[in-house]
């Protein structure tokens, strides 16, 4: 006994050493797999503080970009809207019903990472705006990603530039659907893999969500096809896809909410 | 004793918030960020209680991975380059290290570059391939560990060029 007590005393320094290095390990393999940092994340009281005074002086750097997006997409809505009243018909009440199951949020992006392996972004909605875990983010052009940890005033959201994002995508033409993932390369460009050999892709496609996740609603825009190959089994296409997005310049943002979320999850988790 | 406390205790705070305010969001080239907060593990006293050291390293660390979303790995390479600094300081240094009389206002300049040059870019490795987490992207993790050590060397020489009192 008296031995084992001088030994830890006399190595304390490499004990220490060992047993904080071990806790970071657990810290970083829990960072890698999907939904697991519940302790270390920006959500919280200090850090999401921070991070929003500081974005409260840095969003003027970047209003007249900011404003250029938002009337461009104000466009986009006026057209959609003048549009669709020139052709009211039975389809119209669908498109009711549509609205009714997905609520949508807005938000803003207070920290915002495009450069490591693992991108998460920081917004400024949480629990107490009834933002949950696994709601779907997306801008005025496209997919942005999925809401990782909610505190009361914040929330870390999962970016598509993250290696472990994960999501259900279509082509537009087409219902071949496949996974769409990222290398950690370009942060303009993704991945969509295990589409069907199949299916007739062609450079220049558009690439949209399949609403199959029940996360995102069907034929949200995510980008164009750059270029494609075969996998190495030669069974499945590898397409690289050119996002609309641009993720270094993102503030307003939009938070869908499944309202029938919990029917489905409990359907599929009862068989 | 009292204003090594608190010389330290705010150039922690400083570095802390100048890396998750300023320093990680310059993105250089797309991916290059300097990580100036090991600046604090670099100029740390260095007749010190290694356990404490250690510690405050690790803190450094976690603090640091909470505003970057990073999981551990700003800790691990900081406990880790805590730990290994003495060797590093008796690589770089040598007799005036073994004589425990140092300060480094006074050591000459390219021993102190060694010093900052091993411990940035063993900082890096450990960070990067942490980060990235896979053997197939090596390239990607070399090519991360070189851009931004070289990034974070230069800064950190400026910073003690500028901030060092001339005492000689």
């Amino acid at each position: 006994m008296q031995q084992i007590i001088n030994f830890i005393i006399r190595n304390k320094t490499f004990l220490l050493f060992l047993l904080l290095f071990f806790i970071s390990i657990v810290f970083t393999i829990q960072s890698h797999s999907y939904h697991k940092s519940k302790f270390i994340n920006s959500a919280n009281f200090l850090t999401g503080g921070i991070y929003n005074s500081v974005n409260n002086i840095s969003e003027y750097l970047s209003l007249k970009s900011q404003n250029q997006i938002l009337s461009e997409e104000n466009n986009r809505l006026k057209s959609l809207l003048f549009n669709s009243e020139n052709t009211t018909d039975s389809t119209y009440t669908d498109s009711v019903t549509y609205n009714g199951l997905y609520k949508i949020h807005t938000a803003k992006i207070i920290k915002n990472s495009y450069s490591a392996t693992d991108n998460i972004l920081l917004i400024n909605k949480g629990t107490k705006d009834s933002i949950k875990e696994d709601f779907g983010i997306i801008t005025s052009k496209g997919i942005l990603g999925i809401i990782d940890n909610s505190s009361n005033n914040y929330s870390t959201v999962i970016s598509i530039l993250n290696t472990t994002s994960n999501i259900s995508a279509q082509l537009k033409n087409t219902n071949h659907f496949g996974s769409l993932t990222w290398n950690g390369e370009s942060p303009n460009i993704v991945q969509l893999t295990d589409v069907e050999k199949i299916a007739p892709v062609k450079e220049g496609d558009t690439i949209v969500t399949s609403g199959l996740s029940s996360i995102f609603p069907k034929d949200i825009h995510i980008g164009i096809v750059k270029d494609f190959k075969l996998d190495i089994a030669e069974n499945y296409y590898e397409i690289n896809v050119t996002l609309f997005n641009d993720m270094t310049n993102l503030e307003h943002v939009h938070i869908i909410e499944n309202k029938d979320i919990e029917e489905i999850t409990n359907l599929l988790n009862s068989n | 004793m009292n204003s090594i406390i608190s010389l330290n205790g705010v150039r922690f705070l400083v570095l802390v918030l100048v890396q998750v305010i300023i320093c990680s969001h310059i993105n250089f080239l797309g991916y290059v960020n300097p990580n100036i907060y090991i600046l604090f593990i670099i100029l740390f006293p260095v007749k010190n209680n290694r356990s404490l050291f250690i510690f405050m390293s690790f803190l450094l660390g976690l603090i640091i991975d909470l505003f970057l979303d990073s999981g551990g790995i700003h800790a691990a390479a900081c406990v880790f380059i805590a730990y290994a600094r003495p060797i590093i300081l008796k690589f770089s240094f040598g007799m005036v290290y073994e004589h425990q009389n140092m300060k480094f206002n006074t050591v000459d300049f390219g021993a102190k570059l060694t010093y900052i040059t091993i411990m940035a870019v063993t900082h890096h490795i450990i960070l990067y391939s942490l980060e990235i987490f896979s053997i197939s992207k090596i390239i990607l993790t070399l090519q991360k560990t070189l851009f931004s050590s070289i990034f974070t060397i230069i800064l950190c020489v400026l910073l003690i060029i500028i901030f060092s009192r001339k005492s000689k």
